[in-house]
């Protein structure tokens, strides 16, 4: 065989490896975009579900899901973040703050269902707080953590150590010089960071399982302390817990589900393209 | 006339851990109100000494120094030291132009803002003044609210010696402020120097021998960490006593 025939053999393994990367993709969002559109209406989206679920719509998950993800940010970016600044600013290397990023490191690989049961027990019996969305927002922070904290402390590094220099030698305080540069510089990337996390949040069901997430309830949360549905178990619960269920119900939650993920993606890719393009460093 | 002592050394003697550049027993005087050069090869301790006298030199990790540094007699090591108001009192500019990723205006602003000054009359006045003292006035005037990366590496590095006159100090150190700009803003800023050193008190690492003769009122060469030999500009650039000086300037090594 010819090089160039071992060059073209080669191209066209790479272009077909590439193909079946894109393939999967496009078949899953493609059957959801077709088969869902049509559960999509007004209906759909704004009444609660009856008969069983069969009937009716998705508005108390949907409900749900946006205050699962409020309340996760409003635990998990303020912790995230102060953790970011204290390893990527103030921490020395040493002991303590290897055994703090080792901590990190191996709470980003616990599997999501284990992180739904230690929900369970600590916020859910241990501290009273019931199936709630108080108790599930406090267990998808713990799961988000790592990932705000990573990104943050990754944004935060790249600010140019000459910056800080700079403001320290103009009478800046370390604190003053996080505030007034470092953060401001950062920003772009630790909001990229926390909407990921974030949107990892709103797509999973295990830490939600025992936590918060209802089985069938019509009406909307009213407290921090009530249960409610939320989007991905009740996608769950209707694709394998229902008798005749009907499919086009199905594809239609998981649209919207898609959807609310994958909208947050774009606007963090938005975020990071605008400030990339503003970037003057 | 009088010349009064602005910084004291007494046996000063610093090493980085990593033993990248160190300053050996160094003792000098820089007065005030006139331009002292420090020069000599690279890694001879220059960037160091300024970093001891603004002490931005804490900020390194590993590092161990004896010795005083006084500033108008006082120990600027001493507990009681406020440092980031030692740092007002003693600017630096550093080699490469760094404006901080603001406004031309922003840019001035910072010092004094970090420092308390909130009064809108004053913050305008200090923008106008320090731009006008380094030469940089006429052309950014209208508009200040531009980038401070809008700017020519000349003028940056003009706005970089604005944003330290801005904190009004009392001493002002370069750490070879003129090494990356056209010989037109070199011109530029060293005509400043003149006019500043009427108010300031300037210490400045030149990035070559030329520059160094050029500005010198006062001058002390550096050689691997120690201090060879000091005197007036005059006197070290043309009848140097030290041969290792005398070798240094006729350009025999280095």
């Amino acid at each position: 065989m010819s090089r160039f025939a071992i060059q073209r053999l080669g191209i066209g393994f790479l272009v077909l490896v590439t193909i079946a990367v894109i393939v999967p993709i496009v078949l899953v969002v493609g059957t959801i975009v077709v088969q869902g559109l049509a559960a999509i209406n007004g209906e759909f989206l704004f009444s609660a579900p009856r008969n069983g679920m069969r009937e009716g719509g998705i508005w108390p998950a949907i409900v749900g899901t946006f205050w699962l993800t409020i309340g996760t940010a409003i635990f998990s970016v303020p912790l995230g973040v102060a953790i970011a600044i204290y390893l990527s600013e103030y921490a020395r290397d040493n002991r303590f703050t290897r055994m703090i990023r080792l901590a990190i490191i191996n709470l980003a690989g616990v599997p999501s269902i284990v992180y739904g049961l230690f929900g369970l027990g600590l916020f859910v019996l241990a501290l009273g707080f019931g199936s709630s969305i108080l108790a599930g927002s406090l267990t998808l922070s713990i799961m988000t953590l790592p990932v705000i904290i990573s990104t943050a402390e990754e944004a935060l590094r790249s600010v140019p150590q000459s910056f800080r220099t700079v403001s320290i030698s103009l009478g800046g305080t370390k604190w003053q010089t996080i505030r007034k540069v470092v953060l401001p510089n950062a920003l772009p990337g630790i909001i990229t960071g926390v909407i990921l996390g974030l949107e990892r949040a709103a797509g999973e069901t295990a830490p939600i399982l025992f936590t918060v997430a209802a089985f069938y309830l019509p009406t909307l949360p009213d407290s921090l302390l009530d249960k409610s549905m939320a989007l991905p178990y009740h996608l769950f619960v209707i694709s394998t817990q229902v008798p005749g269920m009907p499919l086009q119900l199905q594809f239609g939650t998981a649209l919207v589900l898609m959807a609310f993920v994958l909208s947050m993606t774009l606007i963090a890719t938005i975020i990071r393209s605008y400030y990339r393009r503003k970037r003057v460093w | 006339m009088e010349r009064t002592p602005k910084i004291v050394i007494e046996h000063l003697n610093f090493t980085y851990d990593d033993g990248t550049e160190s300053l050996l027993d160094v003792s000098s005087t820089i007065y005030a109100n006139e331009i002292t050069v420090i020069f000599g090869p690279a890694g001879g301790g220059k960037s160091t000494l300024l970093r001891v006298i603004n002490r931005l030199n804490d900020l390194a990790a590993g590092k161990s120094m004896t010795g005083r540094v006084l500033l108008d007699g006082q120990d600027i090591y001493a507990k009681e030291v406020d440092v980031t108001a030692l740092r007002r009192k003693v600017g630096i500019v550093f080699a490469q132009p760094q404006p901080l990723p603001l406004s031309l205006r922003a840019n001035i602003e910072y010092g004094p803002r970090l420092a308390g000054v909130r009064d809108k009359q004053k913050l305008d006045q200090l923008v106008e003044q320090s731009l006008t003292q380094a030469a940089l006035w006429d052309e950014v005037k209208d508009r200040l609210n531009d980038s401070g990366y809008a700017l020519s590496g000349g003028q940056q590095q003009r706005l970089c010696l604005a944003r330290v006159l801005a904190l009004e100090p009392e001493v002002i150190l370069m750490d070879e402020p003129m090494s990356g700009l056209d010989p037109l803003s070199t011109a530029k800023i060293e005509d400043s120097m003149q006019q500043l050193k009427q108010l300031y008190t300037i210490v400045i690492a030149p990035h070559n021998i030329q520059q160094a003769a050029r500005v010198a009122d006062n001058a002390a060469f550096f050689l691997q960490g120690r201090l060879i030999e000091e005197g007036t500009g005059k006197q070290l650039f043309t009848k140097p006593k030290d041969k290792r000086t005398e070798d240094y300037i006729m350009g025999r090594f280095g």
